[in-house]
């Protein structure tokens, strides 16, 4: 199995994990959607330097992975090429700023250290956040979320799409490599020279399988609408999920949590 | 049923791919389309469901191809591709099945109720719930004939029905277009199963209809097929050595 063989499958087992039952799964997708949207905005929300008002934003992550038994490990496995771009971000910020801030026994931390840490800590939730919304909520239900916020039908049904076409771009791109492979042993990766007419000849192979997907959507009767999954009314104990969640961040965003438990475990 | 008068077709300028096309087929026949590699079959099957625009008249069920009625006669005409792959591009069998009749507009409980008689026909209920991605070749060509029974077509289309199957899967295919009251337009190199499930084959070569009779009469003249690029059908090979 290829690399790009591995992608399909990995994008296929996001499919199937949203469709597991637990708690979390069974929670309207809107209030799933909305409480993810408010934590993102929360936690980007935090100051460079406050790190100990950020760090309690990991229990509602721990938490949901609790709840809806997907495991940390796939989260952070799947998120192994994203990962490493988040935690880029703020790299340099210990060259930037030296400013002491604080003292670790003799050691000196400034405040570039604490900013780096601080963004690399918020895209890291972040991602968390987006993979457990994901993970948790089949695609059709989220767009059809997506819909009841008013997002414009043609922005959801393109993000829908993309999503079904990111797997037939990516199989193209399977049999290609393969096909390159199998002329080229003991070659790794494909050679420069080949570039060009590799991404041409995979744009032009993808361009023909979408267009035949998009000839079958028509013969079947789709005229620009899809008709997303149906998925159950908005509940009380959605709304009290959405609303709790949104409490629960306010809480972690206004109360030193971190502060308050260090001060009782120092006295 | 069906009827092309005078239809022709170019990809290109002056390099028509089908040449005059006239044929007619009836409400229940079961017509094989069969030639050469670039005689023109697909062709005749995209222009058919309004997927490609040539010059003369193509007509179903009275009602002329045209921009404006394609609505109505795709709803008629159910087209199983040659790959699966590309018909499936839901997640699952289920949610593949039931996307052409939401589009045509019946409610949940009916579509579903329609999904679940297709499957039980086909004898393919373990199929409902599983990804296509977890589907082996066969099932898959299996539940690519389930998604367009599900949309109640008049007519079914098939390209290459059997291609890239093996024995055993290839006998359920057949075995279950032959069970199809539908009109049926099949297109195929494999002559063997256009003689088990059509009673009429059309012969095209280089855009023009070159023989037009029972399945009987055409796939049994070795001297017409082998002017025209095929094969007897296998299974009478032996009976005319």
């Amino acid at each position: 199995m290829n690399k790009m063989q591995k992608a399909i499958r990995e994008l296929a087992e996001m499919d199937e994990m949203a469709v597991r039952s637990s708690p979390v799964h069974a929670l309207h997708p809107l209030s799933k959607l909305i409480a993810t949207v408010i934590y993102i905005l929360v936690t980007l929300s935090f100051d460079k330097y406050d790190l100990s008002g950020l760090v309690p934003m990991v229990l509602w992550p721990v938490l949901l992975f609790q709840l809806s038994g997907i495991e940390v490990r796939s989260c952070f496995y799947k998120l192994r090429i994203v990962l490493p771009l988040v935690m880029a971000v703020g790299l340099f910020n210990p060259f930037f700023d030296k400013t002491v801030v604080l003292q670790l026994g003799s050691l000196p931390v400034t405040g570039g250290v604490i900013s780096m840490l601080t963004l690399m800590l918020k895209g890291v939730f972040c991602l968390m956040a987006s993979f457990l919304l994901m993970a948790t909520t089949p695609i059709d239900n989220l767009c059809a979320a997506l819909r009841m916020l008013h997002v414009p039908k043609l922005l959801v049904t393109l993000l829908l799409l993309t999503y079904r076409y990111v797997g037939v771009m990516t199989e193209e791109l399977a049999v290609m490599t393969d096909a390159y492979h199998l002329r080229a042993p003991g070659q790794k990766g494909i050679h420069i020279s080949a570039w060009g007419s590799f991404l041409g000849q995979l744009l032009l192979r993808s361009m023909d399988r979408a267009q035949e997907l998009y000839s079958s959507m028509l013969l079947r009767g789709y005229h620009q609408h899809f008709h997303y999954a149906d998925i159950p009314p908005f509940r009380t104990r959605d709304a009290l999920y959405m609303a709790g969640c949104a409490l629960f961040f306010l809480l972690l965003r206004c109360v030193r949590i971190a502060q308050i438990l260090g001060g009782t475990l120092v006295r | 049923m069906i009827e092309f008068q005078h239809v022709s077709f170019a990809y290109e300028k002056n390099v028509p791919v089908l040449k005059d096309l006239s044929f007619r087929i009836d409400t229940g026949e079961a017509v094989g389309l069969i030639g050469a590699n670039g005689a023109g079959k697909s062709t005749v099957m995209k222009l058919l469901l309004g997927l490609l625009e040539g010059e003369g008249k193509i007509l179903v069920d009275g009602t002329e191809v045209r921009r404006d009625t394609l609505p109505e006669i795709r709803r008629k005409l159910g087209f199983v591709l040659q790959n699966s792959d590309n018909q499936m591009f839901m997640p699952t069998v289920y949610e593949d099945m039931m996307f052409a009749p939401l589009n045509y507009m019946l409610s949940r409980r009916e579509a579903e109720a329609r999904v679940d008689a297709v499957l039980k026909r086909l004898h393919l209920e373990d199929l409902k719930h599983r990804y296509n991605h977890r589907i082996s070749g066969g099932e898959k060509r299996m539940a690519a004939i389930a998604t367009i029974l599900a949309m109640e077509p008049e007519v079914i289309l098939m390209d290459e029905p059997t291609s890239a199957l093996d024995p055993y899967n290839r006998r359920i295919v057949i075995d279950t277009i032959r069970e199809l009251e539908q009109t049926k337009l099949i297109t195929s190199h494999d002559l063997d199963m256009i003689l088990d499930t059509c009673n009429r084959v059309i012969l095209l070569s280089d855009g023009r209809i070159v023989a037009d009779g029972t399945a009987e009469d055409i796939l049994h003249d070795r001297a017409l097929l082998e002017k025209h690029r095929m094969e007897l059908p296998l299974s009478l090979m032996g009976r005319q050595e």
